[in-house]
């Protein structure tokens, strides 16, 4: 932002022909912009219009819709409370030792940029009957997690908190330190400075990042259906149920992939511009 | 009608997407296709003559479960046609008809059931099929058999993990039929995408019981074993794999070479000593002809 300070005292229309594209940008931005709507409009193109209250209302749409919307807002829930306290941790583990501060926030990456189905395949390595914690689990309590509504909204939050944690870490780093040091210096304790000024100051930025960690759980796929299994109203999610009806009926295929859409259209409109940091609301 | 798969297409088999390459012209000799274009009622019962010279890539659409056994027949033809490269695609059958039918470069679609088939009949993407083999339901255990199934009957019980394939997909249909025949109401704890996936939660262990294809179950080794169910029940409802010839393929020569090896003793053979059965296909069965 302060670099922008010495442009901004100039006069405003030169400021602004400066911060214009060359040609090749604009060119790329158009095409990316291509590649990234026309496949969704070739979904609405081809979507069973005529049908598609029928295949909305079925009982196995609908179950799959609530399961979906449910599990997602558990395992937001979910990545709120443990996701939010991580990010404070990394976000003050400046005086850690580097090796500690960078292996961690690796860990934290890692289910980012693995594929959800490897994911699916460690939970159920770990939890699984015959899994690491697993194994013992079942032999002290008799509870098993695999093919379970807990699995599901456990691959989703495994999923998607990478995603709540480094937007809450990135916001609460843009906190002035010195609105803290003031509260401090009047006597406020640092559960009341974090609870009073650290954390709504980061609002927007934890916001925005519990959109995306819900957009990343509904839109779960394999990690789910590894872990949880795939089963009609206890563990297949709208994504699953898009998936096998294309191996059936690709037209009712494409109307639950609208519903999809469609709920991730909301998800969209309910963030805004907030994900992108210093774009307005 | 350009259907070429890439050039660079690496040799054997790969589980994953076809690469849609558009590659012009491979060498293919025009005079080959052309003698071999003896019409739509494709004759399999020809045996390949081992003095041809087949060439190019011929790219083979196959059921996963056919994975060992097209990959021993692609080793075998290719080794007859030195100048031939075959590439067996392997994925579920109904995922590789989805992409036929948008186009993907295939010459030759072999699927795990009729039903699959003939959606790829009836969008026009192949030629008329040949039923080549049968492939009987099999009951799948975890070694040692924790859960201590004895027969279908124990699907009923509330306190397996039982899995199955969804009944979107030919293994699933088949099992589906195969309960309903025998008036078991399975408690199924999950419905896979697949047969293999139902598989790989057997040998993890995770399921205690699965139906999947005989076949599956020789090929998963030491960690799965199996449970014998009614022999009669389990042939019948025995999905039936159905082989066609693209729509439009410019390598027919080859197809039809691929075709004649699937069909003939030699496939028979190898699909025999694999699981499948064959001996149940009518050896004159060359598709529905109008």
């Amino acid at each position: 932002m302060s670099a922008e300070r010495p442009h901004t005292a100039r006069p405003r229309a030169r400021a602004r022909r400066r911060r214009g594209v060359p040609w090749p940008v604009a060119a790329a931005a158009v095409i990316a912009v291509a590649l990234l709507t026309l496949p969704l409009l070739a979904l609405l193109l081809r979507a069973p219009w005529s049908q598609l209250g029928e295949l909305l209302t079925r009982e196995s749409t609908l179950s799959a819709l609530g399961l979906s919307l449910g599990t997602a807002a558990v395992s937001t829930l979910l990545c709120l409370i443990l996701g939010v306290p991580l990010a404070l941790v990394l976000a003050r583990s400046d005086d850690a030792p580097p090796l500690v501060r960078r292996g961690l926030r690796a860990l934290v990456t890692i289910p980012l940029v693995l594929p959800p189905v490897v994911g699916g395949l460690a939970l159920l390595l770990l939890l699984g009957r015959s899994g690491v914690l697993g194994a013992p689990l079942e032999a002290l309590t008799g509870v098993t997690i695999p093919f379970t509504t807990l699995a599901v909204v456990l691959a989703q939050t495994f999923v998607a908190m990478p995603f709540l944690v480094l937007a809450v870490e990135g916001a609460l780093r843009g906190v002035d330190p010195a609105t803290e040091t003031a509260a401090e210096t009047l006597g406020a304790s640092r559960a009341t400075v974090l609870r009073r000024v650290t954390l709504p100051l980061a609002a927007p930025g934890i916001l925005a990042g519990t959109i995306l960690c819900a957009a990343r759980a509904l839109g779960e796929f394999g990690a789910t259906i590894t872990f949880a299994g795939s089963f009609p109203g206890t563990t297949q999610t709208l994504p699953i149920a898009t998936y096998l009806e294309l191996q059936r009926d690709p037209e009712a295929a494409v109307a639950l992939a609208l519903v999809l859409v469609a709920v991730a259209l909301v998800t969209l409109v309910a963030m805004r511009d907030r994900w992108v940091p210093g774009a307005t609301a | 009608m350009s259907r070429t798969p890439s050039p660079r297409s690496s040799r054997g088999h790969r589980s994953a997407t076809p690469r849609h390459a558009p590659g012009f012209g491979l060498l293919v000799g025009a005079s080959i296709v052309l003698s071999a274009c003896v019409g739509a009622g494709s004759s399999v019962e020809q045996p390949v003559t081992p003095r041809s010279s087949l060439s190019g890539t011929l790219t083979i659409f196959a059921a996963a479960s056919l994975t060992e056994t097209f990959g021993e027949l692609e080793a075998r033809l290719e080794a007859r046609h030195p100048q031939l490269d075959v590439v067996v695609v392997l994925a579920g059958s109904a995922t590789l008809v989805q992409q036929l039918i948008a186009g993907a470069p295939a010459d030759v679609l072999a699927s795990a059931d009729e039903t699959t088939m003939q959606l790829a009949v009836d969008a026009g993407a192949v030629e008329a099929p040949n039923a080549f083999a049968r492939n009987p339901l099999a009951l799948a255990v975890p070694a040692g058999n924790p859960g201590r199934v004895d027969g279908l009957d124990d699907l009923e019980r509330a306190d397996l993990v039982v899995a199955l394939c969804a009944s979107e997909v030919p293994c699933g249909r088949a099992a589906d039929a195969l309960l309903a025949d025998l008036g078991v109401a399975a408690s199924v704890d999950t419905r896979e995408s697949d047969v293999r996936a139902v598989l790989t939660k057997v040998q993890l262990g995770e399921v205690d019981v699965g139906i999947v294809y005989g076949t599956d179950v020789r090929v998963a080794g030491e960690d799965v074993e199996t449970i014998d169910v009614d022999a009669v029940s389990a042939q019948r409802f025995a999905p039936t794999y159905h082989i066609a010839i693209a729509e439009g393929t410019a390598r027919r020569a080859a197809a039809e070479a691929w075709l004649a090896l699937v069909l003939g003793d030699e496939g028979r053979s190898v699909l025999d000593s694999a699981g499948f059965d064959t001996a149940t296909i009518s050896r004159a069965v060359t598709g529905d002809q109008p």
